[in-house]
């Protein structure tokens, strides 16, 4: 019986100990979220009847709506994006575009323009790759939150505000169209209310992508990288209305595939993409104009292709 | 408590030293360590507060030595799993002196191995939500409900085969240990006083554990596995991935086995328990899974070889050119060395098992790292980047700072726990039917 008063005061100090653990705890999550109640910064928000107000950012609470909104997609869209490589001559407007209108840092790319050269003998092309969207995607299967998911227009949305930045979407992804923001940026506007759908601000130690600009198109407006291409390169449209536009002339999206021959990227690789390609052929610019007009540090970029070495 | 053999006092007496006042070289070794491991707590915090850019990784090379630490350890831990699992379910007569050290780097290293993944994360604080927004069709959460039933699993089985040690400590009065530490032996050691009924149960549970712990390492490393191979990625997308990692796993841990042997053999003066036999006969296990190992990597590439498809290509090209010398000793010297010094009489010593065992730590990691990072370097579509380090990847200070510091969190752990229950297994334990020796 000794043992046992012995043993009382260890256990009642163990008791003790998980308490003041519990306690500390929850002191913390408490302290930590008061904290955040002070911020100080202002926020501009657009109100329903459309005026533009400026209110602290501690009283901003996205509403659930707006949340279950962005999970969920555009009611009976299905987005699809036709890229002609024929007339894609490496302007590069694109990119700036969208690393412009998504607050991105210069060598954060969201689309990114490849020179590719299929065989020694095939002729080389400039290749603009956004994230393809795919239908069967990968990068959303292996995501461990539901940080990344697919709606019902197509679209594979990233959700900052989940990620845990465990980069597997990004091995998983067969066409590297992920980017992780390995610090914090200056351009990573906090004064911006986070939408998962323009995917703005961007967050340190998360994953983000080429969304198709889908706040734009709930607003039924063309994503920036089609509207600032000088080429009229990127068509635009939804497949079940089958109309693609690329700003200046529509079509038929099913005829245009048709009678350029269009097809998908490593389709072989069974991930069902939404973006299509139109070969190369009979093309506006040969390969030398885009690549003599580059920057020094964007020629950089091409050295160990297979042309650039020939050129010498 | 009479219940208790008094052949255990003896040995306990004899290995007294090592669990009563640490010398001065223990301690000095303990503050080294200590020190390692605060460097490698310095560079996590340089992580934590200026981004992940502080490392090597970048868009395409996403995972590094982080993950490739993280199955080397995890692998090591398996290893020991499987090696004191199956010694004991075949109550192999000569596991006895090698079997604790097993458990210890079974254990250990299962703590350590998860770090490093969670090093790799972006958002730390967010950790939670892989139990509160988990999804089960992602591979993570496979390996999160498997490796946490590992440490638990792995953890029973550990404290099942100790607790007669513990129980011998707690009885042995003549002990010069602190009374915070006699109370923590009476605590653990749960009233076990050896009675015949205890006896039973005991052996029961650990065989029972011993079988778990074997099947739980097998599907634990399989599904660490699968997180490569359920990818497109050309390098990793490979169906004998499973097997592979099993194997590899199990061989670095012999490996480790071996090194451990041999320094505790020297520290603690065990030659009388830790004899040449022991060696020759873990050795001999290392010669088995060099072969399989050599087996697995040969298949595994000749068939990215011989099709010479043009992705799989295009990785045989990096991995023969830039990591030429990294593969020649992984995949050339990692597997002929066991077979050529073990195999051969003539050069079965200790010393050359050691030695050999040493190489094949260092290959066998080499290995993970030839196919986490080139896989990572050679892309569907060509990485076309004027920064250098966004093509290859090479660690920064911060990743080797953070890897040292886990070597020595897991030597620091692996000196603790041999200051706290003896290396050497002291209580004798009744075999029940002495079978016919398999092992």
């Amino acid at each position: 019986m000794k043992e046992g008063k012995k043993e009382n005061p260890r256990r009642e100090f163990i008791r003790r100990g998980l308490l003041a653990g519990l306690g500390s705890l929850a002191a913390g999550s408490i302290l930590s979220s008061c904290s955040d109640d002070k911020s100080g910064k202002k926020v501009k928000v657009l109100t329903p009847d459309g005026t533009l107000v400026e209110v602290d950012a501690s009283e901003i609470q996205p509403s659930e709506e707006f949340k279950i909104q962005a999970r969920e997609g555009i009611p009976g869209r299905k987005f699809v994006m036709v890229i002609d490589l024929a007339k894609c001559y490496n302007a590069r407007k694109c990119i700036e575009a969208c690393q412009e209108g998504h607050h991105l840092p210069k060598d954060h790319e969201y689309m990114k323009v490849y020179l590719m050269q299929d065989s020694d003998k095939s002729a080389p092309y400039w290749f603009p790759k956004p994230c393809y969207q795919c239908d069967n995607p990968l990068c959303v299967s292996v995501c461990p939150v539901g940080a990344t998911y697919k709606r019902t227009d197509g679209i594979v949305l990233v959700d900052h505000d989940r990620c845990i930045g465990c980069k597997f979407c990004m091995t998983g992804c067969p066409y590297s169209a992920r980017n992780f923001s390995w610090k914090h940026h200056e351009e990573y506007d906090d004064t911006i209310v986070y939408n998962p759908e323009s995917s703005v601000p961007g967050q340190e130690g998360t994953v983000s992508k080429c969304i198709f600009c889908a706040d734009r198109l709930r607003e039924n407006k063309l994503p920036y990288c089609l509207l600032a291409c000088p080429m009229g390169v990127i068509y635009f449209g939804d497949i079940d209305e089958d109309a693609v536009t690329n700003g200046s002339e529509t079509v038929s999206f099913s005829e245009l595939i048709r009678d350029r021959h269009g097809y998908r990227h490593l389709e072989s690789l069974g991930t069902r993409p939404s973006v299509y390609y139109l070969p190369p052929v009979n093309r506006q610019f040969p390969v030398d104009r885009g690549y003599e007009s580059l920057d020094d540090d964007i020629k950089e970029r091409y050295r160990n292709t297979e042309y650039v070495k020939k050129r010498g | 408590m009479e219940m208790t053999n008094t052949a255990s006092f003896d040995k306990l007496r004899e290995f007294r030293s090592q669990v009563e006042r640490p010398g001065k070289i223990s301690i000095a070794w303990t503050v080294l360590l200590v020190l390692l491991i605060l460097w490698g707590i310095y560079a996590l915090y340089v992580q934590i507060t200026e981004g992940h850019i502080v490392t090597g990784m970048r868009d395409n090379v996403v995972w590094g030595i982080y993950i490739v630490n993280f199955i080397f350890f995890m692998g090591i831990s398996y290893a020991g799993a499987l090696i004191s699992g199956t010694l004991h379910l075949f109550k192999t007569r000569w596991r006895k002196p090698v079997i604790r050290m097993a458990e210890f780097i079974t254990i250990i290293a299962l703590f350590i191995g998860p770090l490093y993944i969670l090093l790799c994360i972006g958002r730390l604080e967010r950790i939670p939500y892989l139990v509160l927004f988990g999804r089960i069709q992602s591979p993570i959460t496979w390996d999160v409900i498997a490796i946490s039933t590992d440490i638990i699993g792995c953890i029973i089985f550990l404290y099942l085969s100790v607790l007669r040690d513990i129980a011998a400590l707690r009885d042995f009065k003549e002990l010069k240990i602190p009374r915070w530490r006699k109370r923590l032996y009476r605590w653990l050691a749960l009233g076990y006083s050896g009675t015949p009924e205890q006896q039973k149960r005991l052996n029961n549970a650990t065989d029972i554990m011993a079988a778990m712990v074997i099947a739980i390492a097998i599907i634990v490393y399989s599904v660490l596995a699968w997180i490569f191979s359920v990818t497109l990625q050309p390098g990793w997308h490979s169906t004998i991935f499973g097997p592979y990692f099993v194997i590899a796993a199990v061989y670095s841990g012999t490996g480790v086995l071996i090194v451990a042997m041999w320094l505790f053999r020297k520290i603690y003066r065990l030659e009388q328990y830790i004899t040449k036999k022991h060696f020759v006969n873990i050795g001999v296990l290392m010669l088995i899974l060099a072969a399989f190992f050599g087996y697995f990597t040969f298949s595994e590439y000749l068939t990215k070889w011989y099709g010479s498809q043009k992705d799989d290509e295009q990785l045989i090209n990096l991995l023969m050119d830039k990591y030429f010398l990294m593969f020649i000793i992984s995949n050339y010297l990692g597997v002929l060395m066991p077979l050529i010094v073990v195999g051969i009489p003539k050069f079965r010593t200790i010393n050359m098992i050691t030695i050999t065992a040493v190489v094949v730590i260092i290959a066998l990691w080499f290995n993970r790292y030839l196919i986490v990072v080139p896989t990572l370097e050679s892309p569907y579509l060509p990485i076309q980047d004027a920064r250098i380090d966004w093509i290859s990847y090479s660690g920064t200070w911060v990743e080797w700072a953070l890897t040292i510091g886990g070597v020595a969190a897991f030597c620091l752990f692996f000196t603790i726990g041999a200051r706290f229950i003896p290396i050497i297994p002291v209580s004798e334990e009744k075999e029940r039917k002495p079978r016919k020796e398999i092992l």
